[in-house]
């Protein structure tokens, strides 16, 4: 271990460690995967700022009032923290080394996060049909790229999900799964996090203005 | 098998308990209808709802980071703690920036928007 030497004010030599230390295969992989989500939440952030920016401008064309369906958002969220609360239960169930139990409650969480795109898809259709298009106004561009964001975000962990539980039914709850099934838990509890603010600043934000 | 011993530790530890989870999820489900709730029968002026929908937002992140995510300022050695703060002044300065920036520059181009406007 190599240590380099300083100097205090008294003169007292001090030593660093200039060398880390063994790190655990996987041991700052939550950091990590912490940090990436500390990141893709300042992407969310600049997307609900622009949105902020200009979701007021219509150009003439529909306002949220025209466009949204709150009892449609209602369920949607519902499912989303459904959702959540399942991929809890699978962690437990991980927890437990119960393992049949675990992939029950990862498909319940898929459908779940199924159910959320497919409504979010058929409310996005709706809209297009209606010729409220993303090239329609600002307001339009800003809220198809925000929520679309999201959207794709609970895309890759649905496929992320459908990964794992192939991994676990081959290799079973190895170390490197339960570690894979944990990023995944906090990247889904994430997004549900960033719907509260999709939910809150453009849908019932949306409806008082 | 110390390090196996580590990492179920780091894992068991983002598992949270069933209560814990269940608490949350409650929380949660109280603290999205009512803004729902509100805003669908519009009982208070729109000014006091928007500020309501926006505690009741701010709680909900709060209770999710706690009982979903298991924030708490011992993980990683309070590095969790310290990149989410880091986070969270980052997106205020570029939320409240962005709008306070453009909400003065719109106000202060109102006359042009006017002109182009009318006919």
């Amino acid at each position: 271990m190599t240590v380099a030497m300083g100097t205090m004010k008294a003169g007292e030599p001090v030593f660093y460690v200039v060398d880390e230390h063994e790190h655990a295969e996987g041991d700052s992989t939550m950091l990590g995967f912490w940090i990436y989500l500390m990141s893709d939440c300042l992407i969310f952030a600049i997307l609900f700022a622009v949105y902020g920016v200009l979701g007021g401008r219509y150009a003439a064309g529909p306002a949220p009032k025209d466009l949204f369906d709150l009892s449609l958002v209602a369920v949607n969220t519902s499912f989303l923290l459904l959702s959540s609360l399942t991929y809890g239960f699978a962690m437990l169930s991980m927890q437990q080394n119960r393992l049949k139990a675990m992939q029950a409650w990862l498909v319940v969480t898929g459908l779940f996060g199924l159910a959320f795109l497919g409504i979010e898809l058929t409310e996005f259709a709706h809209m297009i049909h209606e010729g409220a298009t993303p090239q329609r106004s600002a307001f339009l561009s800003s809220f198809f790229t925000l929520v679309g964001t999201h959207g794709l975000h609970v895309t890759f962990g649905l496929v992320w999900l459908v990964t794992l539980m192939v991994q676990v039914k081959r290799f079973g709850l190895i170390e490197a799964n339960r570690r894979r099934l944990v990023c995944l838990s906090m990247f889904w509890h994430f997004l549900d996090v960033i719907w509260i603010g999709v939910f809150t600043f453009v849908y019932l934000m949306g409806m008082l203005r | 098998m110390s390090s196996d011993a580590h990492a179920h530790g780091a894992a068991d530890a983002h598992a949270g308990t069933r209560q814990g989870q269940l608490i949350g999820f409650g929380a949660s489900v109280v603290l999205t209808a009512i803004p729902f709730l509100l805003v669908m029968s519009g009982a208070f002026d729109k000014q006091a709802t928007a500020l309501i929908i926006m505690a009741f937002a701010a709680a909900q992140v709060f209770v999710h980071m706690i009982f979903f995510l298991h924030m708490n300022t011992r993980a990683e050695g309070g590095w969790s703690m310290m990149a989410l703060i880091f986070t969270i002044i980052m997106v205020v300065i570029a939320l409240s920036g962005s709008l306070w920036v453009m909400h003065h520059l719109t106000t202060n181009m109102m006359p042009m928007h006017e002109m182009g406007q009318t006919p």
